[in-house]
């Protein structure tokens, strides 16, 4: 693993480098050269695997994190590269041409977050969402509960007792009625 | 030979053609009609007997549920005793167990599935998610109460609910048919409009006819 980040020190600017374990590093590297870096792991270090690309929405930050994770089956250790795009207008190069998979995760992607990767295959074809007409539900400006409650007919909760409540009002009715009122009182009978 | 020369797109999409699938030419467009039971007292005791004891269940596993269905089905619980059957196809069968949480884009296929049952049908929601939504009551993407979108005739509530809670599910949709209370399929076509219009206000991509023969 060493010598694997040695020589990617030497041929590519990496901005930063966390350790996770001994088989698996994650390495930040700038939007035009991720491309490239995940090409020279695939075909020159062995990194044959695309295990998952995923997205964080930092929305503090203003960036989406996508993460590309790759496997060496020959080492079996791990690497992710992490490129950070810009929020506003959320575009990424496509890697459909090195892994054919790679295109239903953009195509998640595109769906969830609103990421565009252009010329990836089918990538603006609704996958599970048919139809939706909202923000993308994985960013972190979407309201997902209230968006559910808006759409779904959330059912009502139930109502609520105190026992020291219903207690008091069943053992001394005269002196409650004298401390709510009876209005009150009669609400509280009826368990409302 | 020419017709090896085209290409599959060409096939498809021949040229002049209108792309547009027309339901109306395929689909049958009248409305469901609600079927009122038989007059005659014996008649309709005979009729609601044999209809819950020839319960035949839709093979269509929507959410987590569905893998409570494989051990009824098997030697263990063996359905079957109960006169329980699983059919593979909508026309065949007149139970539909929804199975958990239901998505939007599921909820079309099942409307679909219901709507092409034959007419005594029963639907069994299996699980809080039904119910209520569930662990799923935030989702962007489930739906909350499945009363809203198809007339349910009995909740098994659970988390989920193990298959001895299904038998018993079974046995109180039994006994709904044979006092005549199971009227499902007739709540579905008397409120046709309402039920049609909240599952339209959910399924956005609207492309299919208003009831599906």
């Amino acid at each position: 693993m060493k010598d694997i980040l040695t020589r990617l020190d030497s041929r590519f600017v990496i901005e930063r480098k966390d350790e996770t374990r001994s088989n698996l590093v994650f390495i930040t590297v700038k939007k035009p050269v991720a491309i490239e870096v995940i090409t020279y792991l695939r075909d020159y270090e062995g990194f044959r695997h695309l295990v998952l690309i995923s997205a964080v929405d930092y929305i503090e930050r203003n960036v989406f994190q996508l993460t590309y994770l790759l496997h060496n089956y020959q080492l079996h250790v791990d690497i992710g590269v992490r490129v950070e795009i810009d929020r506003q207008h959320p575009q990424m190069d496509s890697i459909h041409h090195l892994w054919a998979a790679a295109g239903v995760y953009q195509r998640e992607l595109h769906e969830m977050f609103g990421i565009d990767f252009p010329g990836s295959p089918h990538v603006a074809e609704p996958m599970i969402l048919e139809g939706w007409d909202n923000i993308p539900p994985m960013r972190k400006e979407f309201d997902t509960k209230k968006y559910a409650e808006e759409t779904y007919f959330p059912r009502e909760g139930r109502f609520k007792q105190d026992p020291r409540e219903v207690m008091e009002i069943k053992l001394y009715p005269v002196d409650t009625e004298v401390k709510y009122g009876i209005k009150q009182v009669v609400r509280k009978r009826r368990g409302h | 030979m020419k017709d090896d020369e085209k290409t599959i797109d060409e096939m498809l999409n021949p040229a002049g053609a209108e792309n547009e699938f027309l339901t109306e030419e395929y689909y049958c467009q009248a409305l469901p009609k609600s079927v009122q039971p038989v007059a005659n007292k014996i008649v309709r005791k005979f009729y609601n007997w044999a209809q819950a004891n020839s319960l035949w269940i839709l093979a269509f596993g929507t959410g987590c549920g569905s893998i409570e269905l494989p051990p009824l089905f098997t030697a263990r619980y063996d359905i079957s005793r109960f006169g329980l059957f699983p059919r593979p196809t909508p026309r065949q069968s007149g139970v539909f167990i929804i199975s958990g949480y239901l998505s939007v884009k599921t909820l079309k296929r099942v409307i679909r599935s219901y709507e092409q049952m034959q007419n005594p049908k029963f639907v069994l929601a299996l699980g809080s998610c039904t119910v209520n939504g569930g662990m799923y009551f935030d989702s962007y993407n489930t739906i909350n109460r499945l009363d809203y979108y198809l007339p349910v005739d009995v909740y098994i509530a659970g988390c989920m609910p193990r298959p001895e809670a299904l038998i018993a599910g079974f046995n109180k949709l039994k006994q709904l048919i044979k006092e005549g209370k199971a009227e499902g399929a007739n709540k579905y076509a008397e409120n046709f409009e309402w039920y049609k219009a909240n599952q339209k206000k959910i399924i956005k991509n609207w492309d299919m006819p208003e009831y599906n023969w």
